[in-house]
């Protein structure tokens, strides 16, 4: 999409919280209602989560299943530091950054000494104990979760929703820009290059395992700092949010929108967020309720009819929603993909 | 001594469990490339069609047609969303993690997200004397299960045609084919074993833990995965071994250190198998 | 002579290369012929080519039958034996299962086989992967030999063995050639010359010559870029 295109998007979405527009079924009420704008950032926040997750894995070509352990480290660490150890948000917010850096680094540099289903299987281990560690702990509320008690200000209350919408729009706009500009950069080449043809770095001099995890400790960066929006977003930080199938869904975003292009995670993150919330109320509605059974069962739960579209798009539309644009003249520049080095 | 043959037979109970997901996982890896995350799906399958079939038939019968569904579900999900997929494993294991996420939702919406409680049958509910231990009766169902299933898988390996085709179409699928031979039965073949064995860890689940969620596919999966990368790929007797080492493992870890610890343990165990030998125990090498 | 495999314009590329460029030759229905070639040229690709190991443009026919619409089994069943460069040999099976796997036909030549290869028949439950170079080689021919075969593929069968194994591996394949018509890839040229006289040499994943070997050490050294 032309830069222009991309400034008008932004100011229309931007906007909103100021429109009184009705989308009756598609949005909980006006737009600039505490309901709707809480479930936008909630798509805004998880469309950012799922352009770090491309840049991993549509871009770089490493498949991660433990990608949720840093939305977590970010969300819980801001969370017990407030909220346990009553560490003001300053220190808090420093605290995560530390983690986000040096937890991916930690990781990233033993698992990236395999490649592949290997490497997937060593990032889901990873995980899992992350998981566990966080359900049995007791300074993490275990399974209940752990509610913040500590909120800033102008994000606190339901007459701020429009300032979290502001921040989720923030956040996503933050690591839009990063991973663009990360892209084009030459270490992006590299990451690129990789997925393609990895004898071809190695011949360059340069080391493929510096580079892929440059990608990851970067990725996994901004992943938790989105953990701290999440954060906010919820008002706490729950143990679902360190699972695989956290992960599995960050996953299915990026292929829906599709994976290596340029808007494809972004507009499958949105998509898969707001049918997954828009859903559920789906299910509870009178009309499906009059329903046949055979029909009213699998409509009333979201995550079938998701992974049935999944399954469709994997099948027919592997190039995901934005492979579509393709066929599509005004929509072709959602297709493209980045520019080969 | 009694604490310690109650552990190892529980531990062994696991472990029998594990292997039965872990042996169809690990020939579907081995022959076919692809990772089978639908295999969650066959499990809760199994476990659903044991229950629902057992409140009017015997146990054996229950679990029979149990194993059946979970193996015509794998056959089917063979032809229709692997095979055409051939030689694109990418897209094959995303079409196994959506179709695992849609049939878990499936159930859910059938019988409720809710544990369903599952009657255990009287002799299993009982116990034997051993060793001055008190052992429940249905960690021998499981041990005894998994150990003919193995006994089976090796039979069918070792002495069958098939069987050949799958033990060399692990190391050379390509040369398999150079053979005169379609592989692709072969594939179908490890689909539909894979999927009656999970099953059956579905129905013995039921039974074992007395109640029944959609998402018990899950957890057990992730431990499948664990097992089947420390015996090795497209291995099953690495599987056998692998899998008895992590539920051993699990138990006493779990026992004598604190909840989760087995559990942690055991996924350590993985990362550390993973970086410094990629091939397993007894697979191929990385 | 009549043609049993005609093969046109294959065409084949793999990752960014462009290994195969219209290559074009036949084989008659009767002796050897070699497909030769400097390393990289294209040669293992042909072979697999033709067997649908690799995806490819192109046509092969052999015996009439168009041979690129089919899965490689289906190749196969057309009765065409193949032994590959690396020998193929499944390590992990011993050398009786090895063979059993490669029965196609309903009596398979076991007696043949054990003729031209005693050893295979002493090292029955021996594990493929123990046996040494020289005999795995043995094991793959067997395994092309074991059926009744309208045409072999042979690949490179003396590649790194010892100047007597290379001696017995040619002998045999002297021996079965005298019935089943062979197209071998063979990089030893005192092999080729003792099997055929009709080669077709390849380079850069063309054909630049066909008919008989030359004899003159320049122009071999041109085609093939090593002396006699």
């Amino acid at each position: 999409m032309r830069r222009s295109l991309v400034v008008v998007w932004l100011a229309l979405l931007a906007a909103l919280p100021f429109t009184t527009l009705v989308l009756p079924g598609l949005l909980p009420g006006p737009v600039n209602s505490p309901g709707s704008l809480q479930l936008l950032a909630l798509c805004l926040v998880f469309a950012g989560f799922a352009v770090t997750y491309d840049l991993l894995f549509g871009h770089t070509g490493l498949l991660s299943f433990g990608h949720a352990l840093y939305v977590a480290a970010g969300s819980y660490t801001v969370n017990i530091a407030v909220t346990r150890l009553h560490l003001g948000w300053p220190v808090a917010l420093a605290c995560a950054a530390a983690v986000g850096l040096v937890l991916p680094l930690a990781l990233g540099a033993v698992a990236l000494r395999v490649r592949g289903i290997a490497f997937a299987m060593v990032t889901l281990a990873f995980a899992q104990v992350g998981s566990i560690l966080v359900l049995s702990a007791r300074i993490t509320g275990g399974e209940e979760g752990l509610s913040l008690v500590d909120i800033p200000a102008p994000v606190a209350g339901v007459a701020n929703t429009a300032n979290l919408y502001w921040l989720a729009l923030a956040y996503l706009v933050v690591v839009v820009g990063v991973v663009h500009w990360s892209i084009r950069s030459e270490p992006g080449r590299v990451w690129r290059a990789l997925g393609d043809n990895e004898l071809r770095v190695t011949v360059l001099g340069l080391s493929p395992y510096r580079f892929r995890l440059l990608s990851y400790v970067l990725s996994a960066f901004l992943a938790t700092a989105g953990g701290v929006v999440h954060l906010l977003l919820l008002g706490g930080s729950t143990p679902q949010i360190t699972t695989s199938a956290f992960t599995v869904g960050l996953l299915v975003m990026t292929v829906l929108g599709g994976a290596g292009s340029r808007w494809g995670a972004l507009l499958g993150g949105i998509l898969y967020t707001y049918l997954d919330q828009r859903l559920a109320g789906l299910a509870g509605s009178t009309a499906v309720a009059g329903l046949p059974a055979a029909l009213r069962l699998p409509l009333s739960q979201p995550q079938f009819l998701l992974g049935a579209l999944f399954v469709l798009v994997v099948f027919f539309l592997p190039g995901g929603l934005a492979g579509l644009g393709r066929h599509l003249p005004g929509f072709a520049g959602l297709s493209r993909r980045w520019r080969r080095a | 001594m009694s604490t310690l043959v109650l552990l190892t037979l529980t531990g062994l109970g696991l472990g029998a469990l594990y292997f039965l997901v872990a042996s169809g996982l690990s020939l579907i890896f081995g022959l076919a490339d692809v990772l089978n995350f639908a295999h969650g799906l066959f499990l809760a399958v199994g476990a659903y069609g044991t229950w629902w079939t057992g409140r009017h038939l015997p146990y054996p019968a229950a679990v029979g047609c149990g194993v059946a569904a979970g193996a015509v579900l794998a056959v089917l999900v063979e032809l229709t969303m692997i095979r055409p997929l051939y030689g694109r494993p990418m897209r094959q294991v995303l079409v196994t993690v959506g179709l695992a996420a849609a049939g878990i939702a499936l159930l859910s919406a059938v019988w409720g997200t809710d544990p369903v409680p599952v009657a255990k049958p009287r002799w299993a509910a009982g116990t034997t004397h051993l060793l001055g231990a008190t052992v429940p009766n249905d960690r021998f169902l499981l041990i005894g299960a998994a150990l003919a299933v193995l006994a089976a898988l090796l039979l069918f390996l070792r002495r069958s045609r098939y069987g050949l085709v799958v033990r060399a179409g692990v190391e050379d699928r390509s040369m398999v084919t150079a053979l005169g031979i379609d592989v692709r039965i072969a594939f179908t073949l490890v689909f539909a074993i894979g999927g009656a064995a999970a099953a059956l860890a579905g129905g013995l689940a039921a039974t074992y833990f007395g109640s029944i969620t959609p998402g018990l596919g899950g957890t057990m999966l992730l431990f499948a995965f664990i097992v089947v990368v420390i015996g090795g790929m497209g291995s099953v007797i690495g599987s056998a071994l692998a899998a008895a080492l992590v539920g051993l493992v699990q138990q006493f870890a779990n026992y004598y250190a604190a909840a989760g610890v087995g559990e942690a343990s055991a996924v350590l165990l993985l990362a550390v198998v993973l970086l410094v030998r990629p091939g397993g125990l007894a697979g191929r090498p990385a | 002579m009549k043609e049993l495999l005609v093969v046109e314009d294959l065409d084949v590329r793999i990752g960014g290369s462009h290994i195969l460029q219209g290559v074009s030759f036949a084989v008659p229905a009767s002796g050897v012929t070699a497909l030769l070639g400097r390393n990289g040229a294209g040669k293992t690709t042909t072979l697999r080519a033709v067997l649908g190991l690799v995806p490819r443009t192109g046509s092969v026919r052999f015996a009439g039958t168009e041979l690129t619409g089919l899965r490689t089994h289906r190749i196969v069943r057309q009765r065409i034996g193949y032994a590959p460069e690396d020998r193929g040999v499944f390590a992990g099976l011993t050398v009786a299962a090895n063979l059993r796997l490669a029965e196609r036909d309903r009596r398979p030549l076991y007696d043949l086989v054990y003729e031209l290869f005693p050893e295979l028949r002493t090292r029955a439950a021996q594990r493929a992967g123990t046996l040494s170079g020289g005999q795995q080689q043995m094991l793959a021919l067997a395994r092309a030999l074991l059926n009744d075969n309208r045409m072999l593929l042979v690949d490179e069968p003396t590649k790194g063995l010892a100047p007597r194994v290379v001696t017995e591996v040619a002998a045999v394949l002297q021996r079965a050639a005298a019935t089943v018509p062979t197209l071998l890839v063979e990089q030893n040229l005192a092999v080729v010359r003792r099997l055929t006289d009709r080669v077709v040499v390849l380079d850069q994943g063309r054909v630049v010559h066909t008919g008989s070997l030359p004899s003159s050490p320049d122009r071999l050294r041109t085609l093939l870029g090593v002396g006699a």
